[in-house]
């Protein structure tokens, strides 16, 4: 029933569509096979720029590009855009605060057979901490199409993390709109915990959820897109309302949503939380849902997690 | 005033306005307390002919979109480039003093947000060439006519990421675009070509599909003439600007301790004496 398509893709065709009606942004890439954008250039030739493998001198030429007062996509895996050209992004592009989107694709373990070289574990960590960076990711196909239009409305430095493997689709696309810095409630049934998600691994939240109903224990399951700047009421919400909240991530839970949520809560309203994600491990090739379970990060481990987070409710 | 050709009426002025920004240099360096005069003293010349005569720039409009471009990727040379916008009329001059305090327009490397004149941050080396490299697709692709100058040190070009950015520049065919290496030989802990020998610079420059104009960095004319060279190239030209790192204060000249060093309230007397009375050449 659900449609299968990778955010990337679904991101990447959805900006060339945008393209053909809009003139005011270009597309910079280096030469990897990210999210459909190394087609931008065959539709668009005057409006892309190939920068081959050098991912510095992509994120500084498109900063320059910005500095001209044009809106700049640049696209390269997460890894790349996070780690081998991190001082770029956040000297050039977030210091100055100039209007360059960079896709990071691949990101997580859902990468799988490239394995821990190509599999962006930390990209949330390192751009959350740059001031002037805003941080997404789409949950789904649906998601990462309305997210190209917010995208090219957007101003300033801003970072989309997109994963490599294709997920179903939760949202209706007729209603869905993408609204950056807004949380959305997914799920709202449930009174004894939040899990907070961000990301493809928002189905398996869902599906722990309906689990833990059968069991009696009501979760609330709210989707936060934005990473940064984080949704704090919707953070404090689930605090009072359920008392209890698990964060979700496809990334280490050192310095991502985890802690971004945990630093809201920490602060403001401490209730018993569990964070869920990559534990100072790298991945490895293999089966992504495989990984996943190897991680604690599979819909099992989430259900069981959520039990032990709401026993330690007073 | 033409900008593409000059007289030795324009030499002349250019000269003695390179000493204007030398003694500037030294009294905004001096009240700081600390900054960077070596390298700041041996692009004087080059910065002078840009500001003062070769770029197309409107000091009461910074952001003037169809100006050239100037990138200071050696930003640690910053002083001589304040000093430079200052004196052309971008902002007060009593300001230079400010340079590195506290809520100064004037920070101790380039920030495009905060200093009128300035058309992109920099001061982590290796980084200007590509933003350069940005701006001259810019102005192809919405079909300007301006020029982007990119100021490098020659120790920066150890960097990687600069010839990244060189590669770029000639695949790209981008001959609204400028590198110019300030070829003072010295970098933080010494001579260059002790630390990472960077030579042959032309060659590599030329390797990289780039034209290569060579020039004494200190002589007014020569300076002026290969500005209007590059303007001229039909391909990406580097000009390797021959330099003394101090040049025009006897005791800073080749002299690495006065890479990253304040002068002392004597030293700086001396200093401005020297070229008060010495000119350059």
């Amino acid at each position: 029933m659900a449609k299968t398509l990778a955010t990337r893709m679904a991101f990447g065709q959805e900006l060339i569509e945008i393209a053909r009606t809009r003139d005011d942004f270009v597309v910079c890439n280096a030469d990897t096979k990210t999210c459909g954008l190394e087609k931008f250039g065959q539709y668009f030739p005057e409006r892309e720029f190939s920068f081959g493998i050098a991912e510095q001198n992509l994120v500084a030429a498109s900063a320059g590009l910005a500095a001209c007062g044009n809106k700049v996509f640049l696209a390269t895996f997460a890894v790349f855009a996070s780690m081998r050209a991190c001082e770029q992004v956040r000297t050039f592009v977030c210091y100055p605060n100039l209007n360059v989107t960079i896709i990071g694709t691949h990101a997580g373990l859902q990468v799988g057979g490239d394995g821990a070289t190509h599999a962006a574990i930390e990209d949330v960590a390192i751009m959350r901490a740059f001031p002037n960076m805003t941080v997404v990711q789409p949950a789904d196909a649906v998601a990462a199409r309305s997210l190209a239009h917010a995208a090219v409305d957007f101003k300033g430095p801003l970072y989309i993390r997109l994963h490599r493997n294709p997920v179903a689709d939760l949202y209706d696309p007729e209603t869905y709109v993408f609204e950056i810095g807004k949380a959305r409630t997914v799920l709202e049934t449930g009174t004894d915990m939040t899990m907070i998600v961000s990301g493809i691994l928002l189905k398996k939240a869902l599906d722990a959820a309906a689990i833990l109903r059968e069991e009696g224990i009501g979760v609330r399951v709210v989707d936060m897109a934005t990473i940064k700047p984080l949704d704090r009421e919707a953070v404090l919400q689930a605090a009072r309302d359920t008392g209890a909240i698990m964060t979700i991530e496809d990334h280490t839970v050192f310095g991502g949503l985890g802690s971004a949520v945990s630093e809201v809560v920490v602060q403001n309203r401490p209730v018993p939380m569990e964070l869920v994600g990559i534990q100072d491990r790298f991945g490895e090739s293999g089966d992504p849902e495989l990984i996943y379970r190897d991680h604690g990060m599979d819909t099992d481990s989430i259900v069981r997690k959520a039990r032990a987070l709401v026993a330690r409710k007073l | 005033m033409s900008r593409n050709t000059f007289t030795q009426q324009d030499v002349e002025r250019l000269e003695a306005q390179a000493q204007q920004l030398r003694q500037d240099i030294i009294t905004m360096i001096h009240a700081a307390g600390a900054g960077h005069p070596g390298g700041s003293l041996s692009a004087v010349e080059m910065i002078t002919a840009l500001y003062f005569h070769v770029m197309n720039i409107d000091p009461a409009n910074p952001r003037w979109p169809d100006r050239d471009r100037f990138i200071l990727s050696k930003g640690h040379s910053c002083p001589a480039l304040y000093a430079a916008l200052a004196r052309r009329g971008y902002f007060d001059p009593a300001l230079l003093t400010t340079l590195r305090q506290y809520h100064s327009i004037l920070q101790g490397h380039p920030d495009m947000n905060k200093t009128p004149g300035i058309d992109m941050t920099a001061g982590s080396l290796g980084n200007g060439l590509s933003a350069g490299v940005g701006m001259a697709l810019s102005g192809k692709l919405h079909h300007q006519n301006y020029m982007t100058y990119v100021m490098l040190g020659d120790g920066e070009i150890q960097e990687g990421m600069v010839w990244e950015a060189a590669m770029a520049a000639s695949h790209h065919d981008l001959k609204n675009l400028v590198a110019i290496v300030d070829c003072n030989g010295v970098q933080i802990n010494g001579w260059t070509n002790d630390i990472m020998t960077v030579e042959p610079i032309a060659d590599k420059w030329r390797a990289f599909g780039w034209r290569v104009v060579e020039v004494n960095g200190h002589n007014m004319k020569d300076v002026l003439t290969a500005l209007h060279t590059a303007r001229t190239m039909r391909h990406p030209t580097a000009i390797l600007m021959r330099t003394v790192k101090g040049k025009g204060v006897s005791f800073m000249e080749d002299e690495s301790k006065w890479h990253g060093a304040p002068p002392s309230d004597e030293e700086m007397v001396r200093a401005i004496a020297e070229i008060q009375e010495g000119g350059v050449v």
